[in-house]
């Protein structure tokens, strides 16, 4: 059974103006053992999912619809303080983006430490010391960062320190969300070696790794699902999307990235033209018809169906029909 | 020569009682020429924002000079010479929000760009209109609306309507592309390019992404702790790295087709 499964999630946000619809009708199974790369455009509804997936909905951000079952456990009908204590930091951890500013500048990182960890278990100071510093030298962080005040850290390393600090109870699943966008090239390798070895060490079981880089995900994630105005259009094996990506809009973001090698090179410089759609009213049928190069009449009239092709991929476009 | 940056040096101090000198930019040297388009390359701390600034008259460098055609920047005497100063020398930073005042419809940053031009006699609705077209934008998608209202690409592209419309010699662009989107960087790295064929603009290109100085630039220098340790054309740098840190950095850039090490 896979670790996370979400069937006909609908998340919408409550504003004046009437509902945005941010995550609209969507299924996604993380199974145990992988590293899921999340990518899309800003304003894609990326954020929403993963904040919906572990049921940190506030107002005005509404589950309107769906069941999402973490590790055998039905959770979306939980209450705020059952989550609190018995799912959050303990079965599923998010890292929020720009988590490096997070940590309290006026308490050291042990006294954040401190802080976090017994609003989970009633333990002594000592051995939450002593479990945090084991936890470090397990993932080649510096021990003397403990005792010292976030300002004395670089980016790379708060980015760090945030994420061990949210695994420290050793939750199955670890959403990160944007964990390398604030940061340089070099910090960025740090944190993603970081998060290869807590799969590695099996302190977690799967990660999702939410950006819009795709170049980083090649480097780190097993399976990428792409999503564009809260649906997924394509979901498949890392090599699969990236050397036969069968989505248009999966082939113009893996065309618009910029990376120095000879492939890229040929190619050009090229970018998705337009903007994603206001999700308050998204376009009828396809989502992406109005800035799809192959669109057809029945794209802006027919909304297309998430379809598996070739083994477990799907695509939702209607460029591969079902068969039925 | 367009810009000449001669041995600058800009020293912060801190500390009341035991005063500390922190050396954020020492002995930068280089030369811009018209047309060029010059990369400024290093991680976060190695001073090349420093040095932007003390280019564009935000910081007073510790010693050496800053010369544009010909003159000392940080020794103008007329106001009229810095006037033309910031009409040949365009800023855009890497927050593409913070260069507007939340306040005023986006129109107004675009407008206020006359008031630098030496000729106000032109047809203003239509040179607006134009740019924003030059950009990739539709002036009815943007015009009358509040920057919140836009994305970071669209932002960014305002701030290139705006070099459209003044026609500076020389855009100092600090990380203009590391807070938007992966979809549209290429696009917006595109318009400096495209600046640079038709009006002959000079480029100085700020970023920590060896990768995409790469594609645009004709000169890289990396910087490392407030100095220059490496410089020469795009291929040299990415093929043949000769400093140590030239070679981390290139090895940390994310790759589409290939995998790093380890991973």
């Amino acid at each position: 059974m896979a670790l996370l499964e979400a069937k006909g999630v609908k998340a919408y946000y409550y504003v004046r103006q009437g509902q945005v619809k941010a995550v609209d009708d969507l299924d996604l199974a993380i199974e145990r053992g992988i590293t899921l790369g999340l990518a899309g455009e800003s304003g894609c509804g990326k954020s929403t999912l993963v904040n919906t997936l572990m049921m940190n909905v506030k107002p005005p951000l509404h589950l309107v619809e769906g069941t999402i079952v973490l590790d055998g456990k039905v959770i979306s009908n939980m209450d705020r303080s059952t989550l609190q204590k018995n799912i959050w930091g303990v079965l599923v951890s998010l890292v929020p983006q720009s988590a490096l500013n997070a940590l309290m500048p006026t308490m050291s990182i042990e006294g954040f430490v401190k802080d976090v960890i017994r609003h989970h278990m009633s333990v002594p100071d000592s051995q939450i010391i002593s479990m945090t510093k084991k936890r470090f030298e397990e993932l080649n962080l510096p021990v003397e960062a403990l005792s010292m005040y976030p300002h004395e850290l670089s980016g790379g390393m708060k980015q760090r320190a945030v994420i061990a600090i949210s695994t420290l109870l050793n939750p199955k699943l670890l959403i990160v969300d944007e964990p390398t966008s604030a940061l340089d090239v070099c910090c960025q390798k740090q944190v993603l070696r970081m998060l290869i070895d807590l799969r590695k060490t099996g302190i977690t079981q799967s990660i999702v790794f939410v950006t819009h880089d795709i170049a980083v995900l090649k480097q780190i994630a097993d399976w990428i699902t792409i999503m564009y105005a809260g649906k997924i259009v394509e979901s498949a094996p890392t090599d699969d999307l990236l050397n036969d990506s069968k989505h248009p809009y999966t082939f113009s973001l893996i065309n618009a990235v910029v990376t120095p090698e000879p492939e890229v090179r040929k190619r050009g410089l090229t970018s998705i033209p337009g903007e994603p759609p206001n999700l308050l009213d998204p376009p009828k049928g396809c989502r992406f018809h109005p800035r799809c190069p192959k669109v057809m009449d029945v794209c802006r009239s027919v909304e297309p169906t998430l379809v598996k092709i070739e083994g477990n991929r799907i695509v939702s476009c209607h460029l591969f029909p079902s068969e039925s | 020569m367009l810009l000449e940056v001669k041995d600058l040096r800009k020293a912060f101090h801190v500390g009341l009682i035991r005063r500390k000198e922190i050396v954020a930019v020492d002995k930068v040297s280089f030369n811009v020429e018209p047309k060029k388009f010059i990369s400024l390359v290093g991680e976060s701390g190695s001073g090349k924002t420093t040095t932007a600034k003390m280019i564009l008259r935000l910081v007073q460098p510790t010693s050496g000079s800053v010369m544009f055609e010909g003159k000392d920047v940080w020794r103008f005497k007329k106001i009229n010479e810095l006037r033309r100063y910031w009409r040949e020398v365009h800023a855009i930073f890497q927050d593409p929000y913070a260069s507007y005042n939340p306040l005023h419809k986006i129109d107004r940053i675009l407008y206020q760009a006359f008031n630098l031009m030496e000729h106000s006699d032109t047809d203003r609705n239509k040179m607006v209109r134009e740019a924003l077209r030059e950009v990739g934008l539709r002036p009815e998608d943007v015009l009358g609306k509040y920057p919140h209202e836009l994305s970071g690409g669209q932002r960014q592209r305002i701030m290139m309507a705006r070099c459209y419309m003044l026609r500076p010699k020389l855009i100092v662009a600090d990380e203009p592309i590391s807070m938007i989107d992966a979809s549209t960087r290429a696009g917006v790295l595109k318009l400096f390019s495209k600046l640079r064929e038709e009006r002959n603009t000079s480029v100085i290109f700020i970023t920590h992404d060896l990768g995409l100085a790469y594609y645009v630039s004709d000169e890289i220098l990396i910087m490392y702790k407030g100095s220059i340790v490496e410089k020469g054309p795009p291929d040299e740098m990415m093929n043949n790295p000769q400093d140590s840190y030239t070679k981390r950095l290139r090895e940390d850039i994310p790759l589409l087709y290939g995998k790093w090490d380890g991973f």
